[in-house]
């Protein structure tokens, strides 16, 4: 039977060897380097620990090839998915099948107990007793004819039957004893369980391994729509904030026109017999740039506003020049909300409520606060302030006052555009990025860390402000 | 320390008073194993720089440390020669020609060995502390790179300085800035992160194991509510344990509102912070004590 999943898999050498070369090929497909002394340095990692446990098999791996967060993050997706397959594909060739006893039992199961054990062992965290819950899950859920074919609606559908959800846990309905709250990690690793039980009754179903796809971006990327936890983008933005603290303190006193530090050449000197052989230079203070952040909080872009506001938040903790504005149709300074409250929710709900930016149409008009920054503002600009607007350049067919933003790139020293569309979006539609873009130092798509850690490197590192 | 498998890793790590979670101690082990340098990564006060220290405690190894900060330069990591004594050697030695004045103040004797040298030097087997590495600048970590991958430092004037033993090198990093790849790849990667509840109690507990355990519950759940918060500083295991014995000395019972009150500051050092935590877990405190607190 022809594979659809590549060649690889199938004719490859037998053996943990090439299985693992191949785990490091889709590593490196993700982005993660890993060179070839990385991988000696597995293989010689993992003659020293048994085998049999996964744990020290799986830490051992790691240890060796992910050297950082962001890679542990990929290879842990990819360590499951990968094993996962592997075994699968074994399966499938050897014919081995458990359709016949996989839901035993299925039958008799009353939901509403089946509930309740899924909630203990989610809270309790039992790795093993959430697997075979999310078979009886599935079973039971087969059961009632609901079944989509498609695994991630399932899933949900399947969650959403037994009402569960992370976070507070709204008392029972008999209005007994309340429930302990469901930590949103634990109910991943559940619908983990779910999707992979799905996953293996399809493949067997089918005998055939579905295609293998890259990660979607989403699934490594930071969270960005509101329903999701704040807290994983701000452990996401808090890392930045310490790398937005020490850029630039590496180019310290490197570059040229330094001034002598007479003092500390004379101490210098001492070593030498008094000859100052050794001239000691004046450290070079980084300069600390002036910010102006514009951040577009109209509905258009609601999934990406909340990673912008934390971003402006963390921005915030880190440059002292900084002031903020909200815009939709009109344009509202909110430096001080954010000087003064430092808990990220509160900042939001007050932005909302006080911010009165939207006008009547609640739509982004950017023409007008163009107009209305440039009226209010533009006195306070010069060479060395930097702007950078937060926007998907979506005027909702408005006029878009080109020569007004131009008026406003010209007075800042730099002006960088962030969008939170793809590249590929831009100028589709009613969005003008084009108009804008060309008036710009520098427009860089933006819904992810990564593409905030690209802009943040230009803006504090790289080029001299004033220059 | 024997180091026959990753569990008598942890069993001695425990010994001598450091509580490792699996990954910490199979890099341990791997590390002693492969002669490799380990990297540990980890928010401030996870106990990076301890393990470093059980490590020394525990193979009987002498610990030598290597303190990093901006501007931290080769004369005071590697080594310098002694200049003072050098001048003296020419000086004192009027008549001989220049020929032996030459090759002998360049000889041992004139070497002032730093951290990293002496680790290197040292007839003993070690554990080499480099500590926040991520606080020197990218040419510092280059100039390591000799030595992590192998164990030897050049002197021009002297020659290589190869290691006679193999020291452990424990490398840590705040995470301030990214390593070069070459640093990276050179190492075993080990993320610290802040303790599951259970080792977090068994942690407090070996420190202060006069507290009575419900209290040390109680205390581990309240640092991570606090932890969970969004502050500047969030409390570290040091930090809990401090607050541990700070609870013993006052003879609390029960971690309510008043106690927490008077003995926060143990625990949250920031202005701000000390406001947000009293706002929102203080007062949680102080509403009657939950059934099974």
């Amino acid at each position: 039977m022809p594979s659809p999943y590549g060649p690889k898999a199938e004719t490859g050498p037998p053996g943990l060897a090439a299985k693992l070369l191949g785990f490091c090929e889709e590593l490196r497909g993700e982005g993660v380097a890993v060179g070839t002394s990385e991988i000696l340095d597995a293989f010689a990692a993992l003659e020293q620990v048994p085998w049999t446990s996964r744990e020290d098999f799986r830490e051992a791996l790691a240890a060796t090839i992910a050297k950082s967060q962001d890679d542990r993050r990929v290879f842990e997706l990819l360590f499951e998915r990968w094993f996962f397959r592997a075994a699968e594909a074994e399966a499938v060739s050897r014919g081995v099948e458990e359709r016949e006893r996989r839901y035993e039992g299925g039958e008799q199961i009353d939901l509403d107990q089946l509930r309740e054990q899924v909630r203990q062992a989610i809270v309790e965290g039992d790795d093993g007793e959430m697997r075979d819950l999310a078979r009886l899950a599935i079973a039971a859920f087969g059961r009632q004819g609901e079944g989509s074919g498609v695994v991630g609606v399932d899933v949900q559908r399947i969650r959403r039957t037994l009402g569960l959800s992370a976070g507070q846990q709204a008392p029972a309905e008999d209005g007994g004893t309340e429930l302990p709250p469901i930590d949103r990690d634990q109910l991943n690793a559940f619908e983990r369980h779910l999707r992979r039980e799905l996953e293996r009754e399809l493949i067997e179903r089918t005998s055939t391994l579905p295609p293998s796809r890259p990660l979607a971006e989403l699934d490594r990327a930071l969270p960005t729509s509101p329903t999701q936890d704040l807290a994983a983008v701000h452990r996401a933005v808090s890392q930045m904030k310490r790398r937005l603290a020490t850029l630039g303190h590496e180019q310290r006193g490197r570059r040229k026109g330094q001034t002598v530090d007479v003092r500390r050449t004379m101490r210098a000197s001492l070593e030498t017999g008094g000859v100052p052989m050794h001239l000691r230079y004046r450290p070079k203070r980084p300069r600390r740039p002036e910010i102006y952040v514009l951040c577009d909080v109209s509905t258009s872009v609601t999934s990406a506003s909340v990673f912008f506001l934390s971003v402006l938040h963390a921005l915030h903790d880190s440059f002292r020049k900084l002031r903020s504005f909200v815009f939709i149709e009109r344009i509202s300074e909110v430096t001080e909300v954010f000087e003064h409250e430092r808990d990220f929710r509160v900042i939001a709900q007050r932005i909302s409520s006080e911010g009165g930016v939207a006008d009547v149409s609640g739509y982004t008009d950017y023409g007008r606060v163009w107009l209305e920054f440039l009226g209010e503002i533009s006195d306070d600009l010069d060479p060395r302030s930097t702007v950078i607007v937060l926007g998907d350049a979506r005027t909702n067919g408005r006029e878009p006052h080109a020569e007004v933003f131009a008026q406003v790139a010209e007075r800042a020293g730099r002006l960088f555009w962030l969008n939170p569309e793809p590249r590929l979006y831009w100028n589709y539609g009613d969005s003008v990025m084009a108009a804008y873009e060309r008036h710009c130092d520098g427009a860089f798509e933006c819904w992810t860390t990564r593409h905030l850690e690209n802009f943040v490197n230009v803006v504090a590192g790289g080029v001299p402000v004033a220059d | 320390m024997a180091d026959g498998s990753v569990t008598e890793v942890k069993d001695a790590l425990a010994k001598v008073g450091y509580l490792a979670d699996e990954p910490a101690a199979l890099v341990s082990f791997l590390a002693q194993r492969l002669g490799k340098p380990i990297l540990v990564e980890g928010p401030a006060g996870v106990g990076k720089t301890e393990l470093a220290k059980a490590l020394s405690r525990a193979t009987g190894r002498d610990l030598i440390r290597l303190q990093c900060y901006e501007g931290l330069d080769e004369a005071k990591a590697l080594y310098e020669w002694n200049y003072r004594k050098q001048l003296l050697r020419i000086q004192a030695g009027g008549e001989d020609g220049w020929r032996d004045v030459h090759d002998d103040i360049f000889a041992s004797e004139f070497l002032l060995e730093r951290p990293l040298l002496r680790a290197i030097a040292s007839p003993e087997p070690v554990v080499l502390l480099i500590d926040e590495i991520d606080k020197t600048d990218q040419e510092f970590e280059a100039m390591l790179l000799e030595l992590l991958s192998d164990f030897q430092i050049t002197i021009p004037e002297l020659g290589r300085v190869a290691a006679t033993t193999m020291p452990i090198v424990v490398l840590t990093s705040n995470n301030s800035r990214e390593l070069t790849e070459a640093l990276k790849r050179r190492c075993l990667y080990l993320w610290l992160d802040y303790p599951e509840l259970e080792r977090e109690m068994a942690i407090v507990r070996l420190h202060a194991p006069e507290l009575d355990e419900g209290l040390a519950r109680r205390m581990v759940e309240v640092v991570r509510m606090v932890r969970a918060l969004d502050l500047k500083k969030p409390p570290s295991i040091a930090e809990s344990i401090d607050w541990a014995r700070t609870l013993l000395l006052m003879g609390a019972e029960d971690i309510d509102g008043e106690t927490f009150e008077q003995s926060m500051s143990i625990i949250v050092k920031h202005r701000t912070d000390i406001e947000l935590v009293a706002e929102r877990v203080g007062v949680k405190l102080a509403q009657p004590v939950r059934t099974e607190g």
